[in-house]
């Protein structure tokens, strides 16, 4: 079962054991990771459910699509290189310890 | 009318509920208890349509697009057999592949970035609105609020002129009640359709359309060749058809839990930023939109139950967000219940285009309230507005006190 390690805005991390299959941002919101709200509840919409993906492993990620490009850039806390929608991050096991910071707000 | 020669598939419940009867929008959910408790799927013997009302079959059926298609009309008629009342919407009732290319013109013009620019506008809106209405003390609101301010805003941010507005309201309606069956409710409204419906056809002409409005941006789409001349009116028209009496009764619904609710009228009120999320769960509680059909493009099976090609499936979006499966204290209305999963906006690629508007409209209202006001009392009878789709209130009156 991979795990995804959240680092909160007050520098508290949370391990989480996910299922391949599922998104990051189905994983934190099952698990009370607060600081995701996706709102459109996982398709792509909203922009609430944005991480910033550790250096280590942005590239390993399938790439986004031109649809995600375009909501980061209406994202409420600032856009960085690694941002991405975390319902946009399907689970693999590749994907064992894969590590996210959270933005301080989404809305 | 049944494929299927006007008979279920057997062991499907019979119901010989009418969900578009008054008698059922009086109070809709001890039916949605029994729609739900039947079975994953049920049949209506009256209109001869299958129904969903679990959030789980709600969920997977406007998941699945391809086999539960919208381009035979997300209402009981269905267009391969009948003659659509107006020209067939080209992102509501349509499928994919199609229907990515409206869909995202649609989505760009209303985008997150987009809400970030009307924010500063939409917020001062709704906090004059509040201060008339602390000055009136006494009002209705429904007319003075849910309707005021949505049309304070909405026609403005899309590029409409001043003058016809008041068909906008009536249109909306009429839509929203062309998707049930053949009652009265439908057939009054289409009757007195002509006016409103030529009022919007010309609205949606690109010479009436506001410079920087939702409007102009659409048809600069098809300048950028996203979408053809003869596509951007029809896409206008989806904005005008639902993106007004959609967030009316949305505000109307949060509005009336606020006032019904003290304790989290009081919750919201110690911490005003709250009122998105209070919004959102009024959407979820009151479910504005409370059904919509799709048309099964071949033989499936839900949750154990063969559905033949041709059915017509009804969604209770309302049941599935009080389906108790899916959710904890269903018929609590919390301000602080985490809400992501409700299908009040739909779900899937139909999802609700102009989601992020109508949170923006209600968080708009439920912060300024906040803030601003102390307490709301009810001060008369809640009377109903009755829509074969929609759930709101006619009248509501109230009176609020200053914080």
């Amino acid at each position: 079962m991979p795990t995804i390690i959240f680092n909160r805005p007050d520098n508290r991390s949370e391990r989480v054991d996910a299922s391949a299959g599922d998104s990051v941002m189905q994983v934190a919101t099952t698990h009370g990771v607060d600081e995701i709200v996706a709102e459109c509840g996982g398709n792509a919409m909203c922009a609430t459910c944005h991480v910033y993906v550790d250096e280590r492993w942005i590239a390993r990620l399938a790439p986004m699509s031109e649809e995600e490009d375009e909501l980061l850039h209406g994202v409420a806390a600032e856009r960085l290189p690694n941002s991405r929608l975390s319902c946009q991050i399907k689970i693999t096991p590749e994907l064992d310890g894969l590590v996210v910071r959270l933005p301080d707000r989404q809305i | 009318m049944s494929a299927s020669g006007f008979t279920p598939s057997a062991g499907v419940p019979h119901m010989d509920i009418d969900p578009f009867s008054i008698e059922f929008f009086e109070d809709p959910h001890p039916a949605h208890e029994v729609l739900r408790e039947a079975g994953p799927v049920v049949w209506f013997d009256k209109w001869k349509v299958y129904g969903v009302a679990r959030h789980a079959e709600v969920h997977a059926v406007l998941n699945d697009p391809l086999t539960f298609c919208s381009s035979r009309g997300v209402g009981l008629s269905d267009f391969a057999k009948e003659k659509a009342w107006r020209p067939q919407s080209i992102i509501l009732e349509a499928d994919p592949p199609e229907h990515a290319r409206t869909r995202a013109v649609l989505s760009r013009v209303l985008s997150p970035t987009v809400m970030k620019q009307l924010r500063g506008s939409f917020v001062a809106a709704a906090e004059s609105r509040v201060e008339a209405l602390l000055a009136k003390g006494s009002f209705d609101a429904i007319a003075d609020l849910a309707e005021a301010y949505p049309l304070s805003v909405f026609p403005d941010a899309l590029g409409l002129k001043p003058e016809g507005r008041e068909n906008l309201l009536p249109y909306a309606s009429l839509v929203f009640n062309s998707f049930g069956p053949p009652n009265r409710l439908r057939q009054d409204a289409i009757e007195r359709s002509a006016p409103h419906q030529a009022y919007v056809a010309e609205q949606c002409q690109r010479e009436n359309l506001a410079p920087g409005g939702f409007g102009a941006c659409i048809h600069a789409r098809a300048d950028a060749g996203d979408i053809t001349a003869a596509e951007a009116p029809l896409l206008v028209r989806s904005l005008l058809s639902a993106g007004l009496d959609t967030t009316v009764n949305g505000i109307g619904a949060a509005v009336y839990c606020l006032a019904r609710f003290p304790d989290q009228w009081a919750r919201l009120r110690s911490d005003p930023t709250l009122a998105r999320n209070a919004f959102e769960e009024a959407v979820r509680f009151e479910s504005p939109v409370q059904t919509f059909f799709r048309t099964t493009t071949r033989d499936v099976e839900i949750s154990g139950s063969r559905i033949g090609e041709g059915e017509k499936i009804l969604m209770f979006l309302a049941a599935a967000n009080r389906d108790p499966r899916r959710w904890d204290r269903p018929d609590e209305y919390d301000v602080t219940r985490k809400t992501s999963g409700h299908v009040g906006y739909g779900s899937g690629i139909h999802m609700c285009v102009g989601q992020l508007v109508a949170r923006l409209e209600g968080e708009a209202v439920l912060s300024a309230l906040a803030k601003r006001v102390s307490t709301i009392e009810i001060t008369g009878p809640a009377t109903r507005r009755f829509n074969n789709t929609l759930r709101g209130l006619e009248s509501l009156p109230v009176s609020i006190k200053a914080a």
